[in-house]
């Protein structure tokens, strides 16, 4: 376990450290700034502003200096409240620097600010998935080859088959304007959050509801589910004791990949309902060339996909004793 | 020969011959005979099939049909809600304006000028807010969406089926490299690299078309391609992986058969079913992320049209103070039920496939 768990950190660095570089000189290396606007700066601004940044040094200082944790600075201000004296700096040390767009606010405040509705948003979605998807798989396969079955599978390769904003425009459509439930857009309640979580979550419901009825599927005809029967446990017993836990298998192994869509589905989602989330940084921060928040987004969002995806694998190895850390 | 065989196993020679003459008699049959076969006995997938091959007809032939402009603007102030074919079969006007086509296209709108005149069908689902009609613009964004899709699933196929039969086959140290470097991808949030490989292509357009002849349509499908290689790469390697100590590999490789003579032979025939299935399944995540591109403003550009843009244009006018339900609901029916299909037939083609089952019915 701890071998396993040292591995991974270390594969997460490497994986980190790639992510970083090359999201760093790819949008270095790309046309236009953040500073270009409409206007042409004065010279002895721009020099300014880029003494600033750093954008004035080479491309490699600018990249140890982001990294850190050395400060290469010696004198200036080098970010908002640093006075240029420290030792430390650099993401290294936790610090994401200024956010180029938003003038006033550090990378880490953006974050800070909208990670927490993004992150409610997101575990909404994915309890409804689950909540979802799992029973109408369970009950697909269970009652295999009825009318429930069909009806159930159907529902579920329909939710697959449609992006997510036609989704949220059905549901706008049927619970704002035709019957007023609840709120159109917007961020502040519970109620605002019912919508966009339903829309943000339906595709996986629907992925989810035919893994496990695969995996269900699977499992129940195995022998000793028969044997589990023969014995007289009550069906009910069956299920829930010997079967899920094999069944689920599938599904586990599904929420890493799952969390990282939800994570990208947010990006839309959270434009549609007008959600002040993280996703909506996402896309501006790189059409804005907006360096730090760019770059912070990017390496959040991997942390939050490789960690997930290693607390899948923990998780699944304690359900399937058949796997062995090691290998996975 | 026979009678030695035949005496190990404990049979007179005659009875040894009866056998084998009755085996030869039955006729064997190859796993896609058999697939096929059991395809289309499955009502639903079968029906899919055909559905997706119509549907792929009409989007192929799409400028022969006699359809309104998908382009032609009328800027009257409200979309227009469909008429029935019935009330309003169709009207004359029509106007040779599209954007830039093929050669070929050029030819089937000459034919279609040719059979059908200035003749076109009415608005029997109804005109979006700039006046366009919806029919012909889900028709013309069906070419888009599967031109898409199907250049994204075959680029996905030839890096992942040769990547992963390559790993699995050569193994140890290699295979660890090579998957390692799968799951560095996998943990990269891959939205964030295609958007901004996009929005750098955005900067180069002009080099690129001028220098290299490269459209962004190519690039477009290239990236979205690059990225969906991930998960097929896997699923290849881990059948290679279990197929590759079955005696015919060792056979193979007895003789003296090349690597790639083995991996490319012998391996990925057999690895191919399950390829098959999964691809009918990465298309419709291609058409999806599509969709979510446009969404985004990155995807396939106006005048062209995309189911993608189709569902951002429907769901942009969805708002209270009037409901444009066609906008909505026609577009996303069309893309809805041709991923359906597609869904169905890789769930078909997955049962026929699958060798547990194979034989049985």
């Amino acid at each position: 376990m701890l071998r396993f768990l040292l591995r991974r950190a270390l594969w997460f660095a490497v994986t980190l450290w790639v992510v970083v570089t090359v999201s760093f000189f790819l949008m270095r290396g790309v046309r236009g700034g953040p500073f270009d606007g409409e206007r042409a700066l004065n010279p002895a601004i721009e020099r300014n502003i880029a003494a600033r940044y750093h954008l004035d040094w080479p491309l490699w200082k600018q990249y140890l200096q982001y990294v850190g944790p050395l400060n290469l600075d010696e004198h200036g201000p080098r970010f908002l409240g640093g006075d240029g004296s420290e030792l430390l700096t650099g993401i290294t040390t936790g610090d994401f620097g200024p956010s180029f767009k938003y003038r006033d606010f550090s990378v880490n405040d953006v974050i800070g600010q909208s990670l927490p509705i993004s992150v409610s948003l997101g575990f909404i979605a994915l309890a409804w998935a689950l909540l979802l998807g799992l029973s109408s798989g369970i009950a697909s396969a269970l009652w295999r080859g009825s009318r429930t079955d069909v009806t159930l599978r159907l529902a579920a390769t329909a939710g697959i088959a449609l992006p997510n904003f036609t989704v949220a425009g059905f549901l706008v459509i049927g619970f704002v304007f035709l019957v007023p439930l609840l709120p159109v857009a917007g961020y502040g309640t519970w109620r605002h959050l019912v919508l966009p979580g339903f829309a943000l979550g339906a595709p996986f419901a629907a992925y989810i509801s035919r893994l496990t009825r695969t995996g269900m599927l699977e499992v129940l005809s195995h022998d000793y589910i028969r044997t589990a029967h023969a014995k007289g446990l009550p069906p009910r017993i069956v299920l829930l004791r010997h079967a899920i836990k094999g069944g689920l298998l599938p599904v586990i192994s599904y929420l890493g990949p799952a969390t990282a869509g939800i994570l990208t589905g947010s990006l839309v989602i959270e434009r549609i309902f007008a959600i002040p989330g993280t996703g909506s940084h996402f896309v501006n921060s790189a059409l804005n060339r907006d360096y730090t928040l760019a770059m912070g987004v990017t390496i959040l969002y991997t942390v939050l996909v490789y960690g997930l995806n290693t607390l899948v694998d923990l998780a699944y190895t304690l359900l399937d004793p058949r796997i062995e850390l090691e290998q996975s | 020969m026979a009678d030695e065989r035949g005496w190990s196993l404990g049979l007179g020679g005659g009875d040894l011959e009866r056998l084998l003459a009755e085996a030869a008699q039955h006729k064997g049959e190859s796993l896609w005979q058999d697939a096929w076969r059991r395809l289309r006995r499955n009502r639903t997938a079968w029906w899919s099939l055909v559905f997706l091959a119509v549907f792929t007809a009409v989007a192929f032939l799409a400028p022969l049909l006699p359809l309104p402009s998908p382009v032609t603007l009328d800027l009257q102030l409200e979309p227009q809600p469909p008429v029935a074919p019935w009330t309003e079969l169709g009207r004359h006007g029509f106007e040779r304006d599209y954007w830039e086509l093929s050669w070929i296209d050029e030819r089937l709108v000459d034919a279609r000028v040719a059979l059908f005149g200035d003749w076109q069908t009415g608005p029997w689902l109804g005109t979006d807010a700039k006046g366009r009609d919806i029919l012909a613009r889900i028709v013309w964004g069906s070419r888009t969406s599967i031109l898409v899709a199907l250049a994204a699933a075959l680029c996905s196929l030839a890096i992942g089926v040769t990547y992963g039969a390559l790993a699995g086959y050569l193994g140890g140290a290699i295979d660890n490299v090579m998957m390692r470097i799968v799951d560095i991808l996998y943990s990269i949030p891959f939205i964030f690299v295609v958007i901004f490989l996009i929005t750098i292509v955005n900067e180069y357009r002009a080099e690129l078309e001028d220098t290299y002849g490269i459209d962004r349509e190519t690039i477009f499908y290239l990236v979205i391609g690059a990225i969906y290689w991930l998960t097929m790469a896997r699923v290849v390697r881990g059948q290679v992986l279990s197929l590759r100590h079955a005696e015919f590999i060792d056979a193979a490789r007895v003789l003296g058969a090349s690597t790639r003579r083995i991996v490319f032979v012998h391996l990925v025939p057999n690895v191919l079913s399950i390829v098959i299935v999964y691809l009918t399944l990465t298309i419709p995540a291609v058409m999806l992320f599509e969709a979510f591109l446009s969404f985004l403003g990155l995807g396939i550009e106006p005048p062209k049209v995309s189911w993608g843009l189709l569902a951002v244009d429907g769901s942009e006018m969805v708002n209270p103070v009037r409901l444009y339900w066609w906008l909505v609901l026609f577009p996303a029916g069309a893309m809805g039920a041709t991923l359906l299909a597609l869904n169905l037939v890789g769930d078909g083609l997955r049962d026929a496939l699958d060798p547990k089952l194979r034989g049985k019915d």
